[in-house]
């Protein structure tokens, strides 16, 4: 493992470096050699997630929440900003649960129910997206580091370092606080709250590809490529790139819980859509703050739809990287 | 040490002096601007002009950046566009609020986080091991702000024991030295003022302690059981000292040694935490400052909220390298 120590940039102080060892840890698992029984990492990783309780209800939980983003609409029984139970509200009272209502109205006399089931495609849009933004630019630079690292040569050890230098950097800023600024920065919008999100999680995705791509480039098929006399950048496009997925679609699953809890921080911290009406949790959430005196459970219902949500994707997540790894692989 | 000090502070300012233009630069790509924000809606042109003029922003840009970093080294971190007051005097007002939050939190989180962690790992697989670890996940995925809100309500609103907003009682007429509430409260000898801020901090600090709590419970355990499993714990079993000496002298002297040197990793958990904190509780920090700074569109203030917190961070990853080497002699720093 001497060797492959020396391959890693070296994070800005300790402070980095809890994240930075857990990324490396992760990109270091698919690279580990397949047992004796020949069959593929991924393939065998897979044969143990089914077995998995945590990967079942973690993928569950998704599952419902996707269906419920996509046909939400549909059998949501009142219009998410109808205001049609305005004349039920009076200074004080707000309507809780009833037949009509399931989870209540809310200030404005509309349907909380509804606006739950409308605002999961807001939540599972951001996360989803952010999550894009982060994987595709984390990709690029994190596949250009670690191809140039490996391609050899010291201009590629060079580009390496100082692309690593400033993904390091980032990575030891707080998310949270990095996307609160940007978001900031960029004017109140959900595009915003997207971008922000996501570039706040390019360096682990970069961090991460890059570890992967190196320790893959070790392996003997690679090896085996280059005696045939295969390009390097055959071999880095065609071979090396997409062995290296593997650890990074897991992290990608973990990022999706963190994503839709930070777009939904920012919104509490009014820097979402700055259309209020629009049924979105983080938004529902700020909103129920004022309604602390009259009707404080308005908070519970967004709250507890999000800490599912993000349950969910931890719990497979977490169950994908325990079936990476190869210490417990039988 | 001395040495690695001087280069480690050496080595930030090429990314502190990257961060500085890319945010000038994008800033000031963006429409409108503080001039349009401090002027409210529907400005007159001329007025926008004259705003624009006042605060120089009508000059080409690497000038406006030149002014910008030349006041920077000279410690002036710009004037807030909207109280016109200087943005460094803000900061310095605001951030005893937040450290002394994100202390009371820190305190929460180890004097509750070790010993659950040390007992989940001694009970490893029975049922308090497996609640342990299920609710420091379920921690993990609460938004910070959702939590902060059900404290508010529940122990604040519907029982009543804390109060649920600001730093102190209206009503207290205390003297303030340091601006640390608490410690201003005992230094002049005001003790109800002491308690009151004390009080007023329980909630909060609470709220900003739930996630390094789970981190912290999380860590204890996993080092625990390592060192369950080591060999010189076998051996001072085996030379029959006895268990209470095992568990003090061996097991938990070199368990925590990990643990204590990840109080700097969650400085970053502590201060998202308290930014969302301030706000659900209306604390002036820094955190609620942010917020308010979105709100105006204050320019100079997001940027050196930006440029301030990636200092701190600079400066904590320094203290934390230099403390590995005092409480670990085998770690030295280079």
């Amino acid at each position: 493992m001497a060797m492959e120590s020396a391959n890693r940039p070296s994070p800005p102080g300790p402070l980095g470096q809890r994240k930075a060892e857990k990324i490396d840890r992760l990109a270091e698992l698919a690279a580990t050699p397949p047992d004796e029984r020949g069959g593929s990492v991924v393939q065998e990783s897979f044969r143990r997630l089914r077995r998995s309780p945590m990967a079942i209800v973690g993928g569950a939980i998704i599952a419902v929440f996707v269906i419920l983003a996509i046909i939400g609409p549909y059998i949501a029984p009142y219009h998410p900003i109808a205001t049609i139970a305005i004349d039920q509200v009076r200074p004080g009272v707000i309507p809780g649960p009833s037949a009509e209502h399931w989870f209540g109205v809310d200030q404005l006399g509309r349907d909380v129910y509804s606006r739950i089931l409308v605002g999961a495609r807001h939540s599972l849009l951001v996360g989803v997206v952010a999550t894009l933004i982060g994987f595709t630019a984390g990709a690029i630079i994190g596949g250009v580091a670690g191809a140039a690292y490996g391609l050899g040569g010291r201009v590629g050890r060079a580009i390496d370092s100082v692309l690593m230098r400033f993904m390091d950097m980032l990575l030891a800023l707080p998310t949270l606080l990095l996307a609160a600024s940007m978001a900031a920065i960029l004017r109140p919008s959900l595009q915003a709250v997207m971008i922000a999100v996501g570039v706040a999680v390019v360096p682990i995705f970069a961090r991460l590809l890059r570890g992967s791509m190196i320790a893959q480039a070790q392996r003997d098929y690679v090896l085996a490529a280059q005696a045939l006399g295969v390009r390097r950048r055959k071999i880095v496009m065609a071979h090396v790139f997409p062995n290296s997925l593997a650890p990074v679609i897991v992290q990608a699953t973990l990022t999706l819980a963190v994503a839709i809890i930070d777009a939904a921080a920012l919104s509490f911290l009014g820097l979402g859509n700055p259309d209020t009406a629009v049924p979105e949790w983080g938004v529902m959430l700020a909103q129920a703050q004022g309604q602390i005196f009259t009707r404080p459970t308005l908070a519970v219902y967004p709250a507890v739809a999000i800490i599912i949500v993000a349950l969910g994707f931890t719990l497979l997540g977490e169950a994908m990287r325990e079936a990476l790894d190869p210490k417990l692989r039988r | 040490m001395f040495r690695f000090i001087v280069r480690r502070l050496l080595q930030v300012i090429p990314t502190l002096l990257g961060l500085s233009v890319l945010l000038f630069v994008w800033l000031r790509a963006l429409p409108g601007g503080p001039e349009a924000a401090a002027l409210g809606p529907r400005p007159t042109p001329e007025a926008l002009e004259a705003a624009r003029a006042r605060l120089g922003l009508d000059e080409p840009l690497w000038v406006q950046y030149g002014r910008y970093m030349r006041r920077l080294l000279n410690g002036d971190l710009g004037t807030s566009t909207v109280t016109n007051r200087p943005v460094l005097d803000e900061f310095l007002l605001r951030i005893p609020a937040t450290i002394e939050l994100a202390f009371a939190a820190m305190a929460i989180a180890i004097a509750v986080g070790i010993p659950v962690g040390y007992f989940a790992a001694r009970r490893r697989g029975r049922l308090l091991d497996g609640l342990t670890l299920s609710g420091s996940m379920l921690g993990i995925c609460t938004p910070v702000f959702f939590l902060a809100f059900l404290l508010k309500w529940v122990f604040g609103v519907n029982l009543g024991w804390f109060p649920v907003s600001g730093r102190q009682s209206s009503g207290m007429n205390a003297t303030h030295i340091t601006n640390f509430f608490v410690l201003d409260g005992i230094l002049t000898g005001e003790w109800d003022a002491a308690w009151d801020a004390a009080i007023h901090l329980v909630l909060p600090a609470v709220a900003v302690a739930s996630i390094p709590f789970a981190i912290i419970v999380r860590m204890t355990r996993a080092s625990v059981l390592e060192v369950l499993g080591e060999d010189y714990v076998r051996t001072a079993e085996a030379k029959g000292l006895t268990t209470k000496v095992v568990r003090r002298r061996h097991v938990l002297r070199n368990a925590l040694l990990p643990v204590v040197t990840v109080v700097g990793v969650l400085t970053g958990a502590l201060l998202s935490g308290a930014v969302l904190t301030e706000t659900v509780f209306t604390i002036n920090g820094i955190g609620r400052y942010l917020y308010l700074a979105i709100q105006t569109q204050d320019y100079p203030v997001l940027m050196a909220f930006i440029l301030i917190i990636a200092l701190i961070f600079v400066i904590i990853n320094m203290l934390v390298d230099i403390s590995y080497s005092i409480i670990d002699p085998r770690v030295r720093v280079r």
